[in-house]
């Protein structure tokens, strides 16, 4: 199981609600991240303005940041390398890395007749 | 009859918080009271959390958050709280570390998420806090007195400690907006002992204070309510500025004091068993120590030899045909809580609807006054933005949003975030956008919220206008077209609104000075409730009357010109006596 850590830009909460708008790819994210928590994996995710000192501490973000600005963010980092930049990863990078299946963490409408949802998704 | 207010007779507990509607005297009694009791000998450390503060005024030095002994007074240390400063200071601790280690727009990036109003807020609140639980402060004073914003802030502030303590303990993802203050969780302690201490009625007393009108009273009321309903039990109720008749037959005096009369009579049901007592009417302007000495003590006429610089004072009238030949489609009644600007904004619309506009007449101020003053029709149309609604709205949006992608367990997560204090920032927002969208077939004339309320709504506007240019996310077209369109001197005008005195001036140069830097134009200004238009021959209101001219001068001066004066009125503005006030 690899370690997954994600340096978020400024933002008031993780899911994006205080912004302006609603923001679907922050939703699916903390959804994501949520869901493999559940799992026993557990993404560090690190704010800019909560805690900047981690931004500074590890190398590799701060020399990104330093030649890229601020625009680089949101950096994934997998086992302690960059693996993307600039855009959240999607749930598929989130399986590949996690060892789990796409089914087991993929965000899956809630379901509103059936009632019959089990944990692995919907009927 | 009700006794009057004076500390020297009445056991006072260790913590004191003034709350009551802007304008009551709320600085003015939590000063003398202050002073009062130090007079005694006692310890007394006096805090201001209005973010607009009129302590600095009334002491005439400059006041800091950590404490002023006050020299005149020995046993007085005063500290001022400014919030947004608060916050600036946090925001500063916070980035000053990293100047030479994060390039130039990260740190913009931070800021600029830092200068929030969660962060104001949470900023505030710590600060407060730490008077109330700091050790060396407890026993170094006797008495802690809080003198406190408007209500709407009031509330909110103290609704914060249990709301916070909620969403901490709540919290099972770091992330969101209190996340933001790093080490939050560690004063969880210090937030819950300030919680305590609000309840605990051995340790503090809610000071109420009201004028003895109705909709004051209403207000202080629906504080009671409210704050009992937080656990804050031990309330007394201060009554300020009851006239004591020193003439007869005079029209204006009889006037006021039957309207004091009846308001006094009709005090809601839910105060009537609050311990109450009165501060009589003063002939004199509540600044500098001498006056603030004699507030509970007694009266004398202060003998003043001022000139009016205009002969003649204008009327509305003036106003309400600028805002129509000029064809503004916006426009804002601005000041302090309870100068008049719901009675403005009516009158206003009122205005403009008779000259055949469409007029769409709306209220922010959470006790809605606005339904009281004017009714719908004859081209008016009335709305509220009303807070806890717009939240619920909102949230029911972000709720419908999320259960197309997302599994009912995982809502639960989003349900958390949407409980966040910046949320309900963001939703009346939103609805002041929509309202202000509609004003291309309607001409919008909105009554704002109280001063520290507005101030964060429009630096909201201002950063969320930056915010937008970056976001990705869903923004309606509405809130896009928010700023430029208040920033069109052409399309938009803010009234300011103040009262013929010193603290109310001073505030409305403040309110216009934040305007200017938010880019938002005002060229109106308007004096509501001058005795100085009356012909009382009361010799207390006339002395009153006459330390009216040197805030009209200054009015005069400020705007150019640009103003108009409302005589005092003996019953409350509304209906046909809006129409009165326009001709």
């Amino acid at each position: 199981m690899s370690k997954i850590e994600i340096f978020d830009p400024a933002m008031c909460c993780a899911t994006g609600l205080c912004g302006p708008g609603v923001d679907p790819e922050l939703l699916r994210v903390s959804t994501t991240i949520n869901t493999l928590s559940k799992k026993g994996i557990t993404v560090i995710r690190y704010g800019l303005s909560s805690e900047p000192q981690a931004f500074v501490d590890n190398k590799k973000v701060n020399e990104y940041l330093m030649k890229e600005e601020v625009e680089v963010l949101p950096i994934t980092m997998v086992d302690g390398e960059v693996v993307k930049t600039k855009v959240y990863p999607t749930d598929e990078e989130f399986a590949t890395w996690s060892g789990l299946k796409i089914e087991e963490i993929a965000t899956v409408p809630a379901d509103k007749d059936c009632g019959c949802c089990h944990s692995d998704g919907c009927c | 009859m009700y006794k009057i207010f004076n500390p020297d007779n009445i056991k006072l507990t260790k913590y004191l918080f003034f709350t009551g509607k802007g304008g009551v005297g709320k600085t003015s009694t939590a000063c003398a009271t202050a002073i009062t009791l130090a007079d005694q000998g006692k310890k007394v450390l006096l805090v201001s959390t209005d973010p607009a503060s009129n302590l600095q005024d009334v002491f005439g030095i400059d006041l800091t958050s950590k404490g002023t002994p006050i020299a005149e007074v020995p046993n007085l240390v005063v500290a001022n709280l400014n919030p947004e400063e608060a916050a600036k200071e946090y925001r500063e601790s916070v980035i000053a570390p990293y100047r030479d280690k994060l390039p130039p727009s990260v740190l913009r990036a931070m800021e600029e998420q830092l200068s929030g109003s969660c962060t104001v807020e949470i900023a505030a609140f710590n600060e407060f806090s730490n008077f109330i639980t700091d050790k060396k402060t407890q026993l170094e004073y006797d008495h802690i007195l809080f003198d406190t914003a408007p209500t709407g802030h009031t509330l909110r502030m103290l609704q914060l400690p249990s709301a916070w303590s909620n969403f901490i303990s709540d919290s099972t993802h770091g992330a969101s907006c209190l996340g933001q203050l790093a080490g939050l969780e560690s004063k969880k302690e210090i937030y819950k002992h300030a919680v305590r201490t609000l309840a605990d009625g051995e340790l503090t007393t809610l000071v109420l204070i009201s004028r003895p009108e109705y909709s004051p009273l209403e207000e202080a009321a629906r504080a009671s309510k409210e704050l009992k309903d937080i656990g804050v039990n031990n309330q007394l109720l201060v009554i300020n500025g009851v006239l004591e008749l020193d003439i007869e037959n005079d029209e204006i005096a009889d006037m006021l004091y039957s309207k004091q009369q009846v308001a006094l009579q009709s005090i809601p049901q839910s105060l009537r068993d609050t311990q109450t007592y009165v501060i009589p009417l003063r002939a004199y302007n509540v600044t500098g120590l001498k006056n603030i000495r004699m507030l509970l003590k007694e009266n004398y006429l202060e003998i003043k030899d001022y000139k009016l610089n205009k002969v003649e004072l204008p009327k509305v009238k003036a106003l309400i045909e600028d805002l129509y030949a000029s064809k503004k489609r916006v426009i804002f009644t601005m000041g302090k809580g309870g100068v008049g600007k719901t009675t403005l904004a009516a009158a206003i619309a009122i205005g403009l609807a008779a000259r055949g506009a469409k007029v769409h007449l709306t209220t922010t101020d959470p006790a809605d006054h606005l339904k009281f003053v004017v009714e719908a029709g004859h081209g008016i149309r009335l709305s509220k933005i009303d807070e806890k609604e717009e939240l619920r709205k909102y949230t029911e949006v972000v709720l419908a949003k999320a259960r197309e992608t997302m599994k009912e367990e995982d809502i639960a997560y989003v349900e958390e975030d949407l409980r966040s204090p910046c949320t309900q920032e963001i939703a009346v927002f939103r609805a002041f956008a929509e309202i202000v969208d509609e004003a291309d077939d309607e001409i919008v004339v909105i009554d704002t919220a109280p001063t520290g309320h507005t101030l964060l709504l429009l630096d909201a506007t201002q950063s969320y206008h930056k915010e937008i240019q970056k976001s990705q996310g869903d923004i309606p077209q509405s809130v896009k077209n928010l700023l430029p369109r208040l920033r069109d001197a052409t399309e938009t005008e803010v009234v300011i609104v103040t009262l013929p005195e010193a603290t109310p001036v001073y505030e409305a140069m403040r309110l216009q000075a934040d305007l200017k830097r938010a880019g938002i134009n005002n060229k109106w200004w308007v004096i509501n409730s001058s005795l100085l238009m009356t012909n009382t021959q009361s010799p207390l209101l006339k002395t009153k009357a006459e330390s009216e001219i040197p805030w009209i001068n200054k009015v005069d001066e400020i705007s150019q010109g640009n103003f108009a004066v409302v005589p005092w009125k003996g019953e409350e503005i509304k209906g046909d006596k809006l129409v009165e006030l326009i001709q």
